[in-house]
């Protein structure tokens, strides 16, 4: 039940039967504790991570089925070095509690890799099974064009 | 009012003490002060909590949950107005469980009148009373209450701070403390010497410790304007630690189901199949729970799902049905409360219109984003927590009661919350952790909650039923009779948190309805206590969430029979009563550039509530999408008296919008064999991207009193958007959720 897994281009051997949950290997194996436990059945969007570029819930994809590069919220930018899409972030000040806002991110951070230029109905598809009970939406939006408008220029 | 100056100023004891390698800075409000809650080392003494200068720079210690209202960024903006240093320079910790962090503001709200009236010698009365909630050891975040309870205690710690560092300076230097000013962490000297506050620390501890006048308004940088909150770069690189996010050496995982009947017991149970299934190592019989203790939490939430369990029947009603026939049933009882008892009810004067209808809310889930966790270590001798929670020293007497222990051998270490909205001022989920941790000594176990568990063992907001007469004549308002009938979340959830029985009027239970700013001639608001059944508690906005919607729903109902545009008739009532109320509408007015007419096809409503110190109005439009109905816009305005922070307040406020409107469309908990029927997000949705309107927010400054901003923006999103849908479809909502009956985008 070893498995070799490849996480924000680290090599990761990993001992857990195959039905573990990607998040739970992320969080109680390799400790990356960016990416959240919200629901548990794809309902909220938390537990989002990248796997080869695409935003997929990592609380419904098992060890087992994992396959190629993965992707989290660690991987993406870090407090010294933030990615365009973080700067958005905080250039709108969107989180509250914050505790969705990983997911947010991947999610976001993936609709930008396949559709630079979003229009609000785009985002509104690509976001609505991301959930923030703080209700920060608006300001996701906007920090969504702004990093949309970011990677253009860059 | 000069002895209640008096009384101010010797109850503000400022002092600053040594630390290792600094000096700490901070105020007591009363002059017995409590127990200092850090540990002095190296032989030197600590005593006061908030501010703290050593080497590294300053350190403040705001002891109140982060749980997305933004009170560590505004509380260091406070020190630092006074201190001069960048709200940006300075480290935010949230220090131990204390009495010396007990939250003056929340107590003051408790005292009689409808706030809205207060006079200067009532706000002053409230700080006086607030001070006993220390006696209650009450260090608690809640009732939008931290801009209130730390505006003048950080200031006066940050102006202590200050003007002690530049008396060492002045001693140092040989010039007169007058001479010295500061800035950016600096005092400067005459001739261009600077002196950083870090250089100044250790000395600064032998000086005594000096006191300051505030600064006025009109030398403020910081207070009124945008300040980068302080925890944004933590929580949007995943490198923010909430309660799920504690990791300790050598820690265990669990996973845990409680009788789903409230209060009643666990028979027995069979865990042969959990046992040996993978990661399992503790089976623990937890009394009307069992959890299973492992090395991953999947594996030991598959394991307590495989276990057998006898669970002993519910002793309250099982059904929805039954729990509301009781709660219509307080009825039946006289009144708890009377707080408004305005002209004669009862005598309807000849031509009166009377509009007689009955409201009905139901039972509300929190569902913060992070489920119920907490990790706990039991040494034998010491208990250490890490909770995301709203009351630390409720967490910490719970558990010296669990553990025989003294409540000074128990840490609690409060982290970021992943959501609050009042669920983590109970103590439940802290309680299991310890009850876990209690059977496995020596070794750190993380408990975390299924969404399905989270869901189903709330402390509920309450459901509630509320039956108003009314009466309108000649276009004008003329009575107003509410009843309102619920569980009551002081008595049950306040009762649970202080350990004492509660009685008396229970003004909170009427909140948003008995003061309303409304100048009705005949007004009067009766509260009704259903008995205690379901466990409920305190959300976002408390009883507020539910008479906010009663009180505003009545006044669009009477509007529409007196043939008056809602928003006008409204205006009318607040302009007699209050003139801030009158202004939040004139603003949403203006923003919506509102006119009674809308086109085909698009609907708008208006709604006003007073709650926790702030008159909000809010204007929605919706829209229908071929038979379906689009929230498209909202417009909030709100008078804070004093906005600390606007582009927070804004934050909070549309974010109070965006809860109140995910429990208006889709938030119901029903109860069937004594059970929550709901378990999930898939069956209790909340407003998501799609259906997030877009909005306007005004952030006013016209009354005289500083109001709340974490609960006021909830109250008026549900009587909007249902005034909404009646101006689009002519269909009067008297139940919520909305989704019931209507069909959302």
């Amino acid at each position: 039940m070893s498995k070799t897994l490849r996480i924000n281009g680290k090599t990761h051997e990993v001992d857990l039967p195959d039905d573990v949950p990607l998040l739970w290997v992320l969080r109680d194996e390799i400790g990356l504790t960016g990416t959240k436990f919200g629901c548990g059945v794809a309902a909220c969007g938390a537990c989002t991570v990248q796997v080869n570029g695409e935003a997929m819930r990592s609380c419904q994809l098992s060890l087992g089925d994992v396959e190629g590069d993965v992707t989290t919220i660690e991987g993406l930018g870090t407090p010294d070095n933030l990615a365009k899409i973080q700067q958005a972030w905080v250039a709108h000040q969107v989180a509250q509690c914050g505790y969705c806002q990983s997911g947010q991110i991947m999610q976001a951070a993936s609709l930008l890799a396949e559709n630079p230029s979003p229009s609000d109905e785009d985002i509104d598809d690509a976001m609505q099974g991301n959930l923030c009970r703080c209700g920060t939406y608006p300001r996701i939006r906007a920090a969504i064009h702004s990093a949309a408008k970011m990677m253009q220029e860059a | 009012m000069a002895s209640l100056k008096k009384i101010a100023r010797r109850s503000f004891l400022v002092g600053s003490a040594a630390i290792v390698g600094g000096v700490a800075f901070g105020t007591f409000k009363y002059h017995q002060p409590a127990p200092n809650p850090l540990q002095p080392g190296a032989g030197k003494a600590i005593l006061n909590p908030f501010v703290f200068v050593d080497q590294s720079g300053v350190t403040l210690i705001a002891p109140r949950a982060e749980m997305g209202q933004g009170v560590r960024t505004s509380w260091a903006a406070l020190i630092a107005e006074e201190l001069d240093v960048d709200p940006a320079a300075v480290t935010v910790l949230h220090g131990p469980a204390a009495k010396a962090y007990y939250n003056s503001a929340m107590m003051a709200e408790a005292l009689p009148g409808r706030g809205y009236d207060a006079s200067d010698l009532k706000h002053s009365l409230g700080q006086i009373v607030g001070n006993f909630s220390k006696f209650l050891d009450l260090q608690v975040t809640g009732g939008s209450s931290s801009m209130k309870d730390g505006f003048t205690r950080m200031r006066l710690a940050g102006a202590s701070a200050r003007e002690t560092l530049k008396e060492a300076a002045a001693q140092q230097l040989g010039v007169a403390r007058a001479l010295l000013e500061t800035k950016d962490g600096v005092v400067l000297a005459p001739g261009g010497v600077t002196l950083a506050y870090s250089e100044l620390a250790v000395a600064a501890a032998d000086v005594e410790a000096q006191e300051a006048e505030l600064r006025p308004a009109a030398q403020w940088k910081y207070i009124g304007k945008p300040v980068a909150r302080i925890d944004m770069v933590e929580k949007i690189t995943g490198t923010a630690t909430f309660g799920l996010d504690t990791r300790i050496e050598g820690m265990k995982f669990a996973a845990i189901r409680q009788n789903p009947h409230y209060g009643a017991a666990m028979r027995s149970f069979d865990a042969s199949a959990a046992k040996s299934m993978a990661g399992v190592e503790e089976i623990l019989d937890l009394g009307d729970a069992v959890a299973v203790v492992g090395t991953n939490t999947w594996l030991a939430q598959q394991a307590v799902d495989a276990i057998e369990v006898d669970w002993a029947p519910a002793n309250y009603p099982e059904t929805t049905e039954a729990i509301f026939a009781e709660i219509a049933a307080a009825f039946d009882d006289s009144p708890n409360s009377t707080l408004r008892d305005d002209g004669d009810v009862d005598d309807l004067p000849e031509g009166a219109e009377l509009l007689e209808v009955e409201y009905r809310l139901p039972y509300l889930a929190h569902a913060t984003m992070e489920p119920m966790n907490a990790t706990a270590l039991y040494t034998g001798d010491s208990l250490e927590i890490w909770a995301p929670n709203q009351g630390p020293t409720v967490v910490q007497k719970a558990a010296a009661d669990l553990s025989g222990l003294e409540a000074e051998a128990i840490t609690v270490n409060t982290t970021y919350l992943g959501g609050g909205f009042g669920r983590r001022i109970e103590v439940d989920y802290t309680n299991l952790a310890v009850q876990i941790a209690l059977q496995l000594r020596g070794i750190p176990v993380q408990l975390t909650w299924s969404r399905e568990e989270d869901m189903r063992h709330d402390y509920f907001r309450p459901g509630a039923i509320a039956r108003y007469r009314a009466a309108v004549k000649d276009g004008k308002a003329l009575m107003v009779h509410g009843k309102i009938a619920a569980q009551s979340t002081t008595q049950e959830g306040a009762g649970r948190m202080l350990g004492l029985p509660m009685s008396g009027p229970d003004k909170g239970h009427v909140d948003a309805a008995f003061n309303q700013p409304l100048a009705i001639p005949n007004f009067r608001v009766e509260g009704y206590l259903a008995k205690p059944m379901i466990p409920v508690g305190f959300w976002r906005s408390v009883a507020a969430s539910f008479n906010g919607f009663f009180s505003d729903t009545i006044i669009d109902e009477m509007a529409h029979r007196a043939g008056r545009d809602p928003l006008e008739f409204r205006l009318e009532l607040a302009r007699a009563e209050w003139e801030p109320a009158a202004q939040v509408l004139e603003r949403v007015r203006d923003m919506s550039s509102w006119s009674g007419e809308t086109p085909a096809g698009v609907g708008r409503g208006v709604a006003l509530a007073y709650s926790f110190g702030t008159p909000v109005a809010q204007v929605i439009e919706v829209a229908d999408r071929d038979g379906d109905i689009a929230i498209t816009k909202a417009w909030i305005a709100a008078d804070l008296g004093l906005a600390i922070d606007p582009r927070n307040i804004e934050a909070q406020l549309f974010g109070g919008l965006a809860y109140g409107l995910s429990a208006a469309c889709f938030g119901e908990i029903t109860f069937a064999d004594g059970m929550v029927e709901q378990e999930n997000f898939p069956d209790y949705d909340a407003l998501r991207m799609p259906s997030m309107p877009r909005v306007e927010v005004a952030v006013l400054e016209n009354q005289k009193h500083m109001g709340g901003a974490g609960e006021p923006g909830t109250p008026p999103a549900a009587p909007a958007l249902a005034n909404a849908i009646f101006d689009l479809t002519g269909d009067r909502a008297r139940e919520l959720p909305l989704n019931k009956r209507f069909s959302f985008v």
